[in-house]
């Protein structure tokens, strides 16, 4: 066993000259990084965290855009010995009262020492940082300092152990930064080394992803695998993906990619928003696994994948499923790499009424299951009941897990670390059934809603629309709505407001999209504005959102929008 | 033929972007700074005018600095038809 430091100077030691890296940014060559470079890039970063006197094991929270000085931070971080984490950046200009009670939220319970970020966000994230914080510096990346010399040796990140925590991933929004899943050196290279054996990584591998680096896909399947494992990895920007899907392909068809992720939603987008122009003289046939990650999984989004990109040599053995959590560290479970992905088709009735996954018939409505896989080495999935007891096969409960990758805990939030693991078991809150070895995920516990492979909580997005004016306070409800077309939930927000103008109500509305978008980064398909007392109330008073989602449909499904 | 263009793609953001039909879009309405128009709906709005107006917009250009109104983005197809 062995730390990340130690590994990535191994790979400087017997490698340098390999490229680690290719970068993919509109308007600019193609850039590779050798582990030399990586090296050289990321001691700049060791060496100015040492210099302003960060220690190691101490937070640096990086609030920096896909690109360059993201990756040498990350590295630099890491070198130093320091935790590393990556904060959602945002692309239009920060709303400062969003802005800053996402980083409260995340300052306040991970108590970070250190911030990077760039010297035109200095003055906004200085604002934004409660008065006696833990930050002791802000470190902007203009203002760094090389070191005279390389000295191998002298990276405080070799005296790191496997027990040492190597770095905090958090997910986005106020409440999701206020829960940071934290990693240490060897639960990270555990999983590393059973997930690239489930995938059979073998010398011609390439990964390609566009990817964001604060996700746990994007960051272990993504980043930290393939540097660590010296698999060479091209990295586009997710900012100029989801503009011109094409891009992925190309960049497969150029760099003879063989394994990238992709959430859900981007099977239906990739398929949907790609015209033949943009696909001419591309070649996909060395794609051997794209793993369908991170929102739940749709045959439907699959056979609409592999429909388009077929003509351009596309296997259908490339399409894969991966069942995966940042608690541990990555993958749970991976399918469609032995043997292709089992397809479960089960009765509908007997699983929304029954939570039983029944083999359909012919004659009753029936649901098409994607298996996520079986579980990869050294990961042991149980499906319990609300008891915690085990169920049997075809049976759906929480889906429930044990490894040798598992999370230390959530960063400072002993209560949370408690309540998520008991008896050395991690409880996904996710619902699930197995077949055998097989994983279905068949739906969560959770109030959380994914839209385009991200999670985000729903009060996350309540909150900001109930400051605008003209919104009854604390009468807005937020959840999402599962859209077919898309592959993925469209978010919807509803709320209660006095007027009945319309030109007052379009003003609410926009208000509300334009405080949600730009505070949380998520795009809402739909503001649903709605009289008082229309929405229902649990008798604790606490929002009921699968009632008010169910009288939404029924309302916006009887009527004209 | 500017007003065409403008009514054509207000009603279709109206339609497939906001879900709100009977909403009339001003030309000088922020569409993507606003935060109306997220990066997802970009590309759609991007095919629809191409399919309807024959002009092809760049993926480079699909931001707030090129356009970010109805009037701004009628501006653009009409140079690029000349």
């Amino acid at each position: 066993m062995s730390t990340f430091s130690e590994l990535l100077i191994n790979s400087y030691r017997e490698v340098p000259d390999r490229v680690s890296i290719t970068v993919l940014l509109s308007g600019q060559e193609d850039r590779p990084i050798t582990y030399r470079q990586l090296v050289e890039g990321a001691a700049v970063w060791a060496n100015t965290f040492d210099r302003q006197g960060i220690r190691p094991g101490e937070v640096v929270v990086l609030i920096l855009q896909h690109g360059f000085d993201l990756i040498f931070a990350y590295w630099g971080a890491i070198l130093h010995g320091a935790i590393p984490s990556i904060m959602p950046f945002l692309t239009e200009k920060l709303q400062p009262d969003r802005y800053r009670a996402d980083l409260t939220a995340l300052v306040g319970i991970t108590r970070p020492e250190c911030i990077v970020t760039y010297p035109e966000f200095e003055e906004e994230v200085r604002t934004a940082l409660p008065q006696q914080s833990s930050v002791r510096k802000l470190i902007v990346s203009n203002a760094l300092s090389a070191p005279e010399t390389l000295d191998l040796q002298a990276f405080k990140g070799l005296q790191r152990t496997e027990q040492d925590i190597v770095l905090l991933q958090h997910s986005s929004g106020t409440t999701g930064l206020q829960k940071g899943v934290a990693l240490a050196h060897g639960a990270v290279l555990n999983q590393l080394n059973s997930y690239s054996q489930a995938l059979q990584i073998n010398e011609q591998d390439v990964i390609v992803s566009w990817l964001p680096l604060y996700h746990d896909m994007g960051l272990i399947a993504g980043f930290l695998m393939p540097i660590l494992k010296r698999i060479p990895l091209v990295l586009l920007s997710p900012f100029e993906w989801v503009r011109a899907p094409a891009r992925l392909m190309h960049a497969v068809s150029k760099y003879k990619g063989t394994l990238s992720w992709l959430p859900n939603f981007a099977y239906n987008f990739c398929a949907l928003k790609t015209r033949d122009r943009d696909l001419e003289g591309i070649d996909l046939s060395t794609w051997r696994a794209i793993s369908n990650c991170s929102e739940p999984m749709r045959y439907e989004s699959h056979r609409a994948f592999y429909d388009r990109f077929a003509p351009y040599g596309l296997k259908e053995s490339t399409l894969c499923t991966c069942y995966a959590m940042a608690e541990n560290v990555f993958a749970v479970t991976q399918g469609g790499i032995e043997n292709p992905v089992l397809i479960d088709e089960i009765d509908r009735e007997a699983m929304q009424a029954r939570k039983l996954a029944e083999p359909a018939s012919t004659q009753k409505p029936s649901v098409k299951m994607v298996s996520a896989g079986k579980p990869i080495r050294n990961v042991e999935v149980k499906v319990v009941d609300e008891k915690g007891h085990d169920l049997p096969d075809r049976h759906i409960g929480e889906l429930v897990l044990r490894s040798d990758s598992m999370l230390t805990g959530y960063y400072h939030r002993q209560d949370a670390t408690e309540k998520a693991i008991r008896n050395g078991w991690y409880f996904t809150g996710d619902y699930g059934y197995k077949v055998g070895k097989d994983v279905f995920v068949a739906g969560r516990k959770k109030e959380m809603i994914i839209v385009g492979g991200k999670n985000v909580y729903p009060m996350d997005l309540e909150e900001p629309a109930m400051e605008v004016h003209g919104v009854h306070p604390g009468r807005v409800v937020a959840f999402g709505v599962f859209n077919e077309a898309a592959g993925t939930e469209d978010v919807v927000i509803v709320a209660e407001v006095d007027t009945d103008i319309q030109e007052e109500r379009d003003v609410i509305g926009d208000t509300i999209r334009q405080t949600v978008t730009r505070g949380s980064a998520v795009a809402l398909r739909h503001v649903y504005l709605v009289d008082a007392k229309w929405l229902i109330k649990t008798s604790s008073g606490k929002n009921a959102r699968t009632a008010n989602k169910e009288k939404y449909l029924q309302e916006t499904s009887s009527s004209e929008l | 033929m500017k007003e065409e263009f403008i009514q054509k793609i207000g009603a279709y953001i109206a339609n497939e972007v906001l879900k709100q039909p009977n909403r009339v879009i001003k030309p000088d309405q922020a569409l993507i700074s606003s935060g109306m128009i997220d990066s997802f709906s970009l590309v759609d709005l991007a095919l629809f005018v191409e399919d309807n107006f024959n002009v092809h917009l760049d993926d480079s250009e699909l931001n707030k600095e090129t356009f970010d109104t109805l009037d701004q983005l009628a501006d653009l197809i009409a140079s690029r038809e000349a």
